[in-house]
């Protein structure tokens, strides 16, 4: 019983990482300029990844504690890299699309003041 | 000082060990996994962590704890909101860059919180600079320094301070 409970827990985790990724995919499809894609596709994806790993490990109780391990480390570089990626694309003069408001543009200049 | 950097950075690689490998009943794992993490602290402890055994008081572990939770609860607001905005046909996208202060000083504190604002709804932390973290907002609602921040730090650096 418990087992099969289980197994149906991790294929729900599976389908629901598994549509995470395919949203994020899309996401980066659609979006119009590289920091929107970044952001659908680095939280898509790192709650995508998670799902599934932790999937596999309902699945596979024996690798429970490393799929644990493992998407803590997702949870903790992802994000990370993501933001690190759009610190560079700003620094090296990636327009943004069609900007509301726009804080960064002073803070660059000092930046080239300071230099 | 010098030592509690050394002894957290050991406890903590150690740790990381143990988890993946999975190796409480081999002695020999154990001991080549311990040596492993002694010789690494000595070269990257003071890379590592600033305030050492500090990170482990009961009530900063507390305190990350409890966020823990806020912040999975928020990560599937998070996606759920992506979802939607990638989903409808219309696109319905209005972004920005905005500014935040933060009053967090513990630079392990300051990437937990970049962190958790490129996670949560519709933010992604661009660049910090001293106490000032540059934002893009995916949606803006308010272009106020004030008022940004606490709608986007939200909970979370009330947390993340929690000494």
């Amino acid at each position: 019983m418990f087992l099969t409970v289980m197994t149906y827990m991790g294929y729900l985790l599976l389908f629901i990482g598994c549509f995470f990724l395919v949203v994020s995919a899309i996401g980066i499809l659609r979006m119009p300029d590289l920091y929107n894609r970044l952001q659908a596709g680095t939280k898509a994806s790192t709650l995508g990844a998670m799902c599934t790993i932790m999937g596999i490990g309902f699945l596979h109780p024996a690798w429970w504690v490393k799929c644990f391990l493992l998407s803590l480390f997702i949870l903790m570089t992802n994000p990370l890299s993501s933001s690190v990626l759009a610190r560079a694309s700003l620094r090296s003069g990636v327009k943004p699309y069609k900007l509301v408001v726009n804080e960064c543009e002073r803070y660059l200049n000092e930046e080239k003041g300071d230099n | 000082m010098k030592l509690s950097r050394l002894i957290f950075t050991i406890l903590f690689l150690f740790a990381v060990w143990v988890l993946l490998t999975g190796g409480y009943k081999d002695p020999q794992e154990l001991v080549t996994g311990f040596l492993v993490s002694v010789v690494v602290s000595l070269f990257t402890g003071p890379l590592f962590t600033r305030r050492g055994l500090y990170h482990l008081s009961p009530k900063r572990l507390w305190g990350k704890f409890v966020y823990l939770f806020v912040f999975l609860i928020e990560l599937v607001k998070a996606n759920v909101d992506v979802a939607k905005r990638v989903l409808s046909p219309s696109l319905p996208i209005n972004p920005g860059i905005v500014r935040v202060k933060t009053k967090l000083t513990e630079d392990m504190d300051k990437l937990w919180l970049a962190n958790s604002i490129t996670l949560t709804p519709g933010t992604m932390t661009l660049d910090i600079k001293g106490d000032e973290l540059f934002i893009h907002w995916i949606d803006v609602k308010t272009t106020d320094v004030e008022e940004a921040g606490e709608t986007i730090k939200g909970a979370f650096e009330r947390h993340l301070g929690g000494e």
